[in-house]
Parts: structure tokens; C-alpha cells; sequence
């Protein structure tokens, strides 16, 4: 898949990440980025038109929470095999393990350095 | 006609012979020639000319790979460049998305709430208050915190101005951190982690004090105290201008009330 672009979801209840999310995402040209501010708002966004090519997601967040997202994506059978990025405080082995195991393709801890985020996207999309 | 046919005989006799002298001078040169080769004695301006040949090529060799070090060395300069101008980078569009962020309201409680998040996600704290300095009592008082399972009584926290840690950061507007590492000291209320005052030019309006750092975050980086300091004088902006906000905007609706009174009356 090319790196430009590429359209993300950037699921995040804080503005300010998502913000800051987005802001590192711009490296990536022409990329699309939709925002959405929990799990279910996520889903609504997965469901519209434009077809997203890597999720973004905070695991506490109210509504609905990251990983609830993350295995309700992966149970879909159209929305299955898009990438997804866990950003999140819960820097535990066990969080890791836990959004991992539920097919999240990466996990990042906060604080997020940029190039760390842009170097795992870059991965994920090359393949 | 048989003296004529002699003649002949003796001429052709002589050809063979000078043609059998020459293959034999011939043979000899050649037997010379694979003699000396074989003995491996090649001539002398040969043997000069291969040293300099040597001797040039191993020069260019060595300026070659002088070189090739050169290079690998200024590569590694612009590796270690781009990963700092690439960390820069990072700060700076923290620093821009946070400022953005905090000045992109003038509601008091929503400014704390940025404030809150910027401190979690781009400190990296769990535990932490942010105590703002009441200037009529001196009192420094948490107004938000976080983390209060992790250290409890932080959501009470208050120092006097200029007593203790806290008091003399608000007094002094000096940061403060400790190095668990090196100080070894135990994290108390009244030992925070880090303390940074929230200063408007040299005006402290209150303070942050930090507890403890999320689990994958060890310690502070050499980049986070100037980082603390940058968001934490914008946080200080942001505080005060909504503060004002709120304030002048209750004095406004208790004024207007009082207007609507003396006309509702008259």
C-alpha cells in the first residue's frame, strides 16, 4: 500500500491528542485524517464512505472504550484487515499483551514520540 | 649442363644451411628467454616501474579509505543531526498543539481539563496537582489533580507561600525536580517529583507538582524540563486570561442584573 494518501482514523477523547495525533499524521502526503471521539463514534466513521486505511486508537475513552473497538473491528468482516495503532497511558506488559492478543497490530505508550508513531505507521502500511 | 645443375644444387645447399643457422640462432634467443623467465629475474626498469605502480596504488588506497572514514563519520554527524532536528521537530509541534490547545478557550474549568491532559500525555505524569496562589490568604490550593489512588491527599494539597517545597517554588518561580535515582529521597505531598511554577513573566499565579510518572516513563528527559517549563508558562497565560474571563463575565451578569432591576423598578 503507498504511503500517500492514506486516510486514518484517529479515535481519541482528548482534543489535544487527537490534535497532536493529527499533527504528526500530516507527514504522511495528502493523508485524510478523520477523527472520531470514542469506540462508537469510531464505528459510525468506519461505516461511511471513506474507506480508512489504518486506525489510530486510545484505549480509555468513555462510550465505548479502545479495546472493545479494536475487537469489534476485527470480528467485522469488511473492517477486519485494517491496521490498528493502540495509543494509550497504560504502559503495563499486560495492557500490551491484552490489545495485542484482542488483534491490534501495534501498541504505543504516552508520552508519543513522533517518529516512533510515523516509523510503526510506515511499517504497517508498507506491507 | 651437369656444372649448371651443380650450381643450383650448391645455391639451394647454401639457402638451407644460412635458413638452419638462423632456427638455431633463433632457438638459442628463445631458450634464453624461457631461462630468464623461468629463473623469475625480470629486468630492472621493470621491477622499478612495478614498485612505483605499488607504491602509487597503495597510496591511492590509503587516501581512499582516509575517505571512506570521512564520509562514514560526517554520515553519522547527519544521522545523529536528523535524529536531533527529527526530536526538535516532535517538541516543537508538542509544544505548538499545546499552546494552540490552551489558548484555544477562555472557559477556567476547560483550560484546567487541557492543562490535565497535556501534563498525562505529553509529561507523561499519573499523579500530580495543579495548585493555584491565592494572593490575599498566600494559600496555595489544588484546584485539579490526578492520580489520587496512587497518592492519596493530593486532591487536598495546600502549602503556604514560601514554606516548604511547594511554598518557596511558588515564592521563588525556580522549578524544582528530584532524581529518585540520585536523591534517593522518598516522594512525599510535601516532596513532589517535580514542582514548576505557573509564571507570567515573573508573576507566580500557582504551581504543578508532579508525583509520579507513568510506568513506562523511567525518569524526566533532558528535554522535558524545558518542555515543563515552555507549557507551563502558557498554561500560566491561559489560567489567569480565563480566570479574568470568568470573572469579568459574573461581575458583567451581576451588573446587567442590577440594570434590569433599576429599570424593571423605575
Amino acid at each position: 500500500m503507498p504511503l500517500e494518501n492514506a486516510n486514518f482514523l484517529v479515535v481519541e477523547d482528548s482534543p489535544t491528542m487527537r490534535q497532536l495525533i493529527s499533527f504528526s499524521l500530516k507527514r504522511f502526503k495528502n493523508a485524510k485524517i478523520i477523527e472520531a471521539v470514542d469506540g462508537v463514534d469510531a464505528l459510525k466513521k468506519l461505516s461511511g464512505p471513506e474507506k480508512i486505511d489504518l486506525i489510530l486508537t486510545d484505549i480509555n475513552m468513555p462510550v465505548m472504550d479502545g479495546l472493545k473497538l479494536v475487537s469489534l473491528v476485527r470480528q467485522n468482516a469488511q473492517l477486519k484487515a485494517i491496521p490498528i495503532i493502540i495509543i494509550t497511558t497504560e504502559g503495563a506488559e499486560e495492557d500490551r499483551e491484552r490489545g495485542l492478543a484482542l488483534g491490534a497490530n501495534a501498541y504505543i505508550s504516552k508520552p508519543i514520540q513522533s517518529s516512533h508513531l510515523i516509523k510503526t505507521i510506515s511499517e504497517l502500511l508498507a506491507v | 649442363m651437369s656444372e649448371e645443375r651443380a650450381e643450383k644444387f650448391l645455391e639451394l645447399f647454401n639457402k638451407g644451411k644460412e635458413f638452419t643457422e638462423e632456427l638455431l640462432r633463433e632457438n638459442q634467443r628463445l631458450r634464453y628467454r624461457v631461462a630468464t623467465l623461468e629463473t623469475g629475474e625480470p629486468n630492472a626498469d621493470e621491477i622499478s616501474r612495478l614498485r612505483a605502480e605499488i607504491q602509487q596504488l597503495t597510496e591511492e588506497n590509503r587516501r581512499i579509505q582516509e575517505r571512506f572514514r570521512e564520509v562514514e563519520e560526517e554520515n553519522k554527524d547527519f544521522a545523529n543531526r536528523y535524529i536531533e532536528i527529527e526530536e526538535q521537530n516532535n517538541n516543537l509541534a508538542n509544544l505548538y498543539v499545546a499552546s494552540y490547545q490552551l489558548h484555544s478557550t477562555l472557559d477556567f474549568k476547560e483550560v484546567i481539563t487541557i492543562v490535565q491532559e497535556i501534563v498525562i500525555n505529553l509529561i507523561g505524569a499519573e499523579a500530580f496537582a495543579i495548585l493555584l496562589l491565592d494572593e490575599k490568604t498566600n494559600d496555595l490550593r489544588a484546584i485539579a489533580c490526578e492520580g489520587e489512588d496512587v497518592v492519596p491527599g493530593v486532591e487536598n494539597l495546600s502549602a503556604r507561600l514560601g514554606e516548604g517545597i511547594l511554598g518557596s517554588v511558588a515564592k521563588t518561580g525556580e522549578s524544582y525536580y528530584i532524581n529518585q535515582d540520585v536523591d534517593g529521597g522518598r516522594v512525599t505531598l510535601e516532596k513532589p517529583l517535580a514542582a514548576v511554577p505557573l509564571k507570567i513573566k515573573e508573576h507566580v499565579i500557582g504551581l504543578i507538582a508532579i508525583y509520579k510518572l507513568l510506568q513506562q516513563k523511567d525518569s524526566f528527559s533532558a528535554v522535558d524540563y524545558e518542555l515543563f517549563s515552555l507549557l507551563a508558562a502558557h498554561a500560566a497565560t491561559a489560567i489567569f486570561s480565563s480566570k479574568l474571563y470568568s470573572q469579568s463575565e459574573r461581575k458583567l451578569n451581576t451588573i446587567q442584573s442590577f440594570l434590569d432591576l433599576l429599570t424593571t423598578t423605575s
